[in-house]
């Protein structure tokens, strides 16, 4: 099981601002290790954010995002106290859900 | 997990018919994330045509309409290179994130629902100095591209 995200969420004015930090090895599958083998790839595929059951935000990640991947986007219609979700689901079929208040 | 999310389409339609409670009910305890789709041919893609015609762009056109924000033009280290782009377009839907040079182009996608800003920082890696696109698709279905050219000075692909 991968270690939880890192979930901050804040009121920039009207708007939620979210920052998240994901821990994830977000492996390329183009490396190799100390013997020559290519280790395989291992990367975080959907992220979805979600408020008040409504989705906030989608994205589709290919390999190129980097190691412990970091995301920041903002959205309108939240208040301080309110949840925010957030899960991703990587090419192994591991996921994993972290969820943050509103501050 | 399929019939699942049957009932949870079923509750969601239910609140648009004002069954709130149970909508709220369902929505809060166990939110139904929607099984979101990964669009496979788009991350294969090995060159940037490839790539926004799998991300289903045609008649690209070009726009100066988006704000690079932290983005930088020279990266020390290429495995780990902010992106920061806000797009200024209206009725933006969503943003792709492509590197040019990179073994497989399309970074990343993201789609803003209503209420979300078009706008997204993260860190990506970028194998050698390359032109960075951001491929923005309007509600009206049009596509715009907006280039910016991000020098490394280490590789991101070596590890």
């Amino acid at each position: 099981m991968a270690d939880p995200m890192k979930i901050r969420a804040s009121m920039q004015g009207d708007k939620v601002m979210v920052r998240v930090l994901m821990s994830h090895e977000m492996e390329t599958g183009q490396r190799k290790d100390g013997s020559g083998n290519i280790v395989p790839a291992h990367y975080i595929q959907n992220v979805t954010a979600m408020h008040n059951g409504k989705t906030v935000l989608s994205a589709e990640w290919g390999p190129a995002v980097s190691k412990n991947p970091f995301l920041q986007f903002q959205f309108a219609g939240g208040k301080p106290g309110d949840k925010i979700q957030v899960q991703w689901v990587d090419n192994k079929g591991d996921k994993r859900t972290d969820e943050a208040t509103i501050g | 997990m399929k019939v699942d999310q049957g009932r949870r389409a079923v509750l969601a339609q239910g609140s648009a018919l004002s069954v709130f409670g149970l909508f709220v009910a369902a929505g809060l305890v166990k939110p139904a994330y929607a099984q979101a789709a990964w669009n496979k041919d788009a991350f294969a893609a090995k060159s940037l045509n490839d790539a926004v015609k799998a991300l289903g762009g045609a008649n690209v056109g070009q726009t100066t309409d988006v704000n690079w924000g932290s983005t930088p033009e020279i990266a020390e280290n290429g495995a780990v290179v902010p992106i920061s782009v806000t797009s200024r377009v209206p009725g933006t839907q969503s943003i792709a994130v492509l590197v040019e040079k990179n073994p497989s182009v399309l970074a990343a996608k993201f789609d803003f629902p209503a209420g979300t800003d078009p706008s997204v920082n993260t860190r990506v890696k970028i194998g050698q100095s390359s032109n960075v696109h951001a491929l923005i698709r309007t509600a009206d279905g049009k596509y715009l591209v907006a280039t910016r050219e991000v020098k490394v000075t280490l590789g991101g692909c070596g590890g």
